[in-house]
Formats: structure tokens, C-alpha cells, sequence
């Protein structure tokens, strides 16, 4: 006789074809990506066959000109554009959670509307604007990214308000008051007070900003010209060649920055969590 | 201690949200140097809209708050010589307890060789020597508010705001932190405000209570006066429980006074005023004596049936009908453990003394 005792909470784990279709849910998942690292590494001009380990196009892509360039830039863009989609979200933030004012939710609204908004209609739209008020082009660099950079300000910032506003919900207003209290300004009360309860947000909607430009391929398309190409926009160039080996490798330093911007945001948001856990 | 000039000078200080919404309303109220006063009332009855108005939170709508004979129209939170411990103790998560008490003193640009110090003498004050590097997170309760008061006590302030200070602690830590903070006004010396909805923490704690019900005082006395000798229905009922009966002011052979029909004519002495009118009489169930035989010496006796017996531990809450069908309130005591404990049911005895009937005019 079978004797079939039911699963405890933690117990599916066990079963067969659940660890099956783990299995594949991961294989499905990173089984591309692994590809991508692996063949960056293969000694062949194709991307099909494996011919042997190389570091060749790692310093092939070190070496393409237009390509480091194009890293430099997307990475000028992301730097820049988070920096101003902090201030400004954080504003936005502060701005929706504290104050009452007529058609506020249609403001809250109207704030957050870039997030799903169809990215080739942003494109389009940014397209449209820059040409329709002359912005001007053939500037030196950096001031030439100026139309890539306000685009990815335009959908970016709405993430950090939406991070930062859900952060301010958890706030102890009496703390403000405490602050006011012992003395400390308007100011003071900001900066030692509010801001630092916000910090878990503005960290998480600076890295959300930071990934979401630095591979943002819509937006960018429309809005760069021949002088100003992002990396994502130079690899889309080079894939419509050949994919060679140097764009594997590209994409690979490409993730491997992500992957080092996200966990050191990560653990800088587990430090701070530690100190405030159990604390409204 | 006590000076001439009060402290605090609340005049027909009024406070209205909106149109309709009055939360203060005309109080007038003088808090004495060194006091330690009380604002008691039921929720929503303004007591915390008057404390924010000292504090600076909220702007009064008409009249005037004089802290130390200073006018504080127009004068912002972080420039009143007064601090605040919050109900929610609003203790600074991110900083240690030490960076909380110093908050105070750093802002307002303490040379930082008093700042250590000071901070030191708070944390010893409130008991917490050695819990300056801890955090927050790592306290409990009420070792939060103790955090609380020293972050408050470090500004030396003239006047110290307490808004329901003990309302989040259980029943044992907040009757030992009732004591505490009388420990710590005498030491201290500071006047203390508290606002509280609870009668016990006010009458064991303040040197003076103001009873707050609408927007209004009701009035403001000392625990034993406002307990022995409330001005007004409300008050009598609000603090401790209170036997109420209506009576009527007579003009007899005996001379003016208040008789109560309910309990066979029982009479004491009126108040001035005219004769024919209503008044409220009041009795407190623990001068209700209750016994099995009819007592000798009291000249007013009844005869009534227990109706519901409520065994407390240290005493009984007897709810007891006479033969006229009025209900009387009485506290027993349970001062013997060889005392029989009445029970429902059981006829019993009910007298009292007529010189602690309260007259009550409104």
C-alpha cells in the first residue's frame, strides 16, 4: 500500500517535477546569457561553432574606438541623468506626499504617466520636440549628449518618485516635529531628519534610473544624432554587420557593470535597513 | 517654586480647523512655575490641539499664549524655550541613542565639550548610562521613551510637554513610569505639562488638573479636590465612578436644603440660590457602606438587593436596588481574606454619611 502523507509548507521542493521546472524556468532564463559570456570568449570570427578560448575580443573591443566612445557616453548619460532624476523625483515625491492641493491624484497621475507609456512614443515625441525647438546640434562633448540626457531624465524620474513616495508613505511625521522642536530649522529638519528616512528610496530609484538609461536603446535611437551614439545604439550598428565575438564581449563588461552597480546598491540599502528594522 | 507670574498664560485661547470644527474653544488657564499640570479629558476633547499650541505646532485661532512672560504670536517651534516628548516617543531611527540626545544641542550649535557632558547627565537622569551606542531598534519600549525624555530634559527647557506619554505602555511599566516621572520633575524641577486621557495617571501624578470636555475646561483643581468636590455633572462622572441622583434645592422648617427623593429624603445642605430648582447629588461608591444587618448608628438606612456582584481582587463593585427602585453604586473593600463576599441576590443594608452627598448645579 502507498502511503501518501501531504507536503508540509516547505516541502515542495522534494517533489520531482517541481525541481524539473525550476530547472528549466532557469535554463529558460540564463541559458542565453551564459551563451553570450561563453562565446565571447571563443577564438572564431562566428558566433557558432567553438574554436577555443581567447581574450582577443576583449581587447579588439578594448580597442574599437567608436566603441569606447559609445561606452563613455552611455555611461556620462547615465551618471548625469540620475544625478538630475534623483533631485527632481525626490522633489516630485516630497511635493505629491505632503502637500494637498486641488487634482492632486491627477497629478500623482500625470508624474507617474512616462512609466507606461509606449517607449517608441516617447521616442517619437522627443524626436519631435528637439526638432521642433531647434535644439542645437554639432556641440562639443559632453554638451552634445544634452537631448539624450534630458530624454532619459523625462522617463526615469517618475521611478524614483514612485520608489521615494511608496518610502515617505512609512514616515513618522512626529519626527519632524521632534526635530522642530529641539530647535533645528526647516533645513535642518530635511537634511537630518527626512532625508535620511528617504535614502533607502533615493538608492533604489537611483539604480533603477541608472540601469534603465545606461541600456535604454528606444528613447536614444530618436533622440541621438552621428556624433552622439550610446553603447546599446553602437551595438544594434555593429550587430547589423555580423554578430562578431567583440559585441559578446561588449555586452558581457555591459553586465558585469550592472550586476557590480546593483549589489553594491544592495548592500548599502541592507546596511541602512539594519539600522532602522522594527522603527516606524 | 511658585512665583507670582505664572509660567504659562493661556488667554481665551481658541483653535478652529475649517468652518465648522471647534477644537479649543475661549480657555483661559494659568500653569505655575515648577507645577506639575494636567490636561485630562476624553479623546477629542482639545486637550492635545491647547498642548500643540504651546509647543508651536498649531496657531491659535483667537487669543493669546504667554510662555515666560514672552508673547509666543508668530514664534516658530525651534524658538520656544519649550520641548516636547511625543506620544509616538519620535525617537530618530537612524541615529544612535547618544546622536538623539545630542540632536538638540548640535543644531542649535553647543560648543562640543558641553554637549558631551550634558548629553551624559541626561542618559544618567533617565537611567540609561551606557545606552549611548545603542540604536533604536535595539531598545524597548520604554526604554524608547526614556530616550525620549532625555532628548527633551538635554535643552533644559522652562516648560516640558508630555503628549499621552504613557498611553503605549503595557499596565505594570506605565505605573512604574508614573512614578519615574514625578521622580523626574522633582529632580529636575521643570514645569511639566502632560496630556493624558487616563484619570488614574492624572490624579496620581499632577499637582493640578484642568478637565478639559468640548473645547472647554471644566475646571481645573487638585486631584483631591476634583475628586471630593466636582464642580459639575461631567467632571463627577468623569473621574472615578459616581453615583448620581437629582435633587431639589427646599426651603423647610429646618432651613434651606437639597433633598433627594430617590433615597426616601435624604437631605444635606444647599448652596446659595434660589429654592424649587434642580440640582444633581453625587456619592462615590466606596463611601456607600454596605452591611447584612440594619447598621445602629446611621440615621439613614435601606434595604436593597444585590444585583450584580463584581469581584476586582483588592475590592467588590456591588450594584444594588432599594426597595424604591433606585440603583446605588458601592466599592466593598475585600480587606479580610475570612470577609464573606456578597453575592447577587442577597439583601443588604446601604447607608451612608450625608456629608459626602456632592451637590452638583449643572
Amino acid at each position: 500500500m502507498r502511503r501518501r502523507t501531504p507536503p508540509g509548507p516547505l516541502d515542495y521542493g522534494r517533489s520531482a517535477w517541481m525541481r524539473l521546472s525550476l530547472l528549466v524556468t532557469f535554463v529558460f532564463l540564463y541559458a542565453p546569457i551564459a551563451t553570450l559570456v561563453a562565446f565571447s570568449f571563443n577564438d572564431s570570427r562566428r558566433n557558432i561553432v567553438w574554436r577555443g578560448f581567447t581574450w582577443k575580443y576583449y581587447e579588439k573591443a578594448l580597442e574599437n574606438d567608436s566603441l569606447r566612445e559609445a561606452f563613455v557616453n552611455s555611461l556620462t548619460i547615465a551618471l548625469v541623468s540620475t544625478a538630475i532624476s534623483l533631485v527632481l523625483g525626490a522633489m516630485a515625491a516630497v511635493w505629491l506626499w505632503r502637500f494637498r492641493f486641488p487634482l492632486r491624484a491627477a497629478a500623482e497621475g500625470a508624474v507617474t504617466l512616462p512609466i507606461v507609456i509606449p517607449e517608441i512614443c516617447m521616442g517619437v515625441a522627443m524626436l519631435a520636440f528637439f526638432a521642433r525647438i531647434g535644439w542645437p546640434t554639432g556641440l562639443p562633448w559632453p554638451l552634445n549628449l544634452g537631448a539624450i540626457t534630458i530624454a532619459h531624465v523625462s522617463f526615469s524620474f517618475p521611478f524614483v518618485t514612485v520608489v521615494v513616495r511608496a518610502r515617505l508613505v512609512s514616515f513618522n511625521r512626529e519626527q519632524e516635529e521632534a526635530a522642530r522642536d529641539l530647535g533645528a530649522s526647516q533645513w535642518q529638519t530635511f537634511r537630518d531628519v527626512l532625508l535620511p528616512w528617504m535614502r533607502p528610496g533615493l538608492l533604489a530609484g537611483g539604480l533603477l534610473a541608472f540601469t534603465l538609461s545606461l541600456d535604454d536603446f528606444v528613447i536614444t535611437f530618436f533622440t541621438s544624432g552621428p556624433d552622439t551614439v550610446t553603447f546599446p545604439v553602437k551595438v544594434y550598428s555593429m550587430v547589423r554587420f555580423s554578430v562578431t565575438p567583440e559585441v559578446n564581449a561588449a555586452s558581457t563588461a555591459l553586465i558585469i557593470i550592472t550586476l557590480v552597480v546593483t549589489s553594491i546598491a544592495l548592500w548599502l540599502q541592507h546596511r541602512t535597513r539594519q539600522g532602522t528594522a522594527g522603527i516606524e | 517654586m511658585s512665583s507670582a507670574e505664572p509660567i504659562i498664560r493661556i488667554e481665551s485661547v481658541s483653535k478652529r480647523f475649517g468652518d465648522s470644527v471647534i477644537a479649543v474653544d475661549a480657555v483661559d488657564l494659568a500653569i505655575r512655575e515648577g507645577e506639575f499640570f494636567a490636561l485630562l479629558g476624553p479623546s477629542g476633547c482639545g486637550k492635545t490641539t491647547l498642548l500643540r499650541m504651546l509647543a508651536g505646532f498649531e496657531v491659535p485661532s483667537d487669543g493669546r499664549v504667554v510662555i515666560d512672560g514672552r508673547d509666543m504670536a508668530g514664534v516658530p517651534p525651534n524658538r520656544r524655550d519649550v520641548n516636547m516628548v511625543f506620544q509616538s516617543y519620535a525617537v530618530f531611527p537612524h541615529m544612535s541613542v547618544y546622536d538623539n540626545v545630542a540632536y538638540g544641542l548640535k543644531v542649535t550649535g553647543t560648543p562640543a565639550a558641553e554637549i558631551g557632558q550634558r548629553v551624559t547627565e541626561a542618559l544618567a537622569l533617565v537611567q540609561l548610562e551606557g545606552y549611548g551606542p545603542r540604536r533604536p531598534d535595539q531598545l524597548s519600549g520604554g526604554q524608547r521613551q526614556r530616550v525620549a525624555l532625555a532628548r527633551a530634559l538635554v535643552k533644559k527647557p522652562r516648560v516640558l510637554l508630555l503628549d499621552e506619554p504613557l498611553s503605549a505602555l503595557d499596565a505594570k511599566l506605565r505605573e512604574a513610569m508614573q512614578l519615574e516621572l514625578v521622580r523626574l520633575q522633582d529632580a529636575v524641577g521643570i514645569t511639566f505639562v502632560i496630556v493624558t486621557h487616563d484619570q488614574d495617571e492624572a490624579l496620581s501624578m499632577a499637582d493640578r488638573i484642568a478637565v478639559m470636555e468640548g473645547g472647554r475646561v471644566r475646571q481645573v483643581a487638585t486631584p483631591a479636590e476634583l475628586y471630593e468636590s466636582p464642580a459639575s455633572r461631567f467632571v463627577a462622572d468623569f473621574i472615578g465612578k459616581m453615583n448620581l441622583f437629582q435633587g431639589w434645592v427646599e426651603d423647610g422648617a429646618a432651613g434651606r436644603r437639597v433633598v433627594v427623593e430617590a433615597l426616601s429624603g435624604c437631605a444635606c445642605p444647599a448652596p446659595e440660590g434660589p429654592a424649587g430648582r434642580e440640582v444633581g447629588v453625587a456619592l462615590r461608591p466606596e463611601k456607600v457602606r454596605v452591611s447584612d444587618a440594619r447598621p445602629d448608628d446611621a440615621a439613614l438606612a435601606f434595604e436593597a438587593v444585590v444585583e450584580t456582584a463584581a469581584y476586582h481582587g483588592s475590592v467588590t463593585h456591588l450594584h444594588l436596588r432599594t426597595g424604591a427602585g433606585t440603583r446605588v453604586s458601592a466599592t466593598v473593600t475585600n480587606a479580610s481574606r475570612a470577609a464573606r463576599l456578597p453575592h447577587a441576590g442577597e439583601r443588604m443594608w446601604v447607608t451612608f454619611d450625608s456629608r459626602d452627598l456632592v451637590v452638583l448645579e449643572a
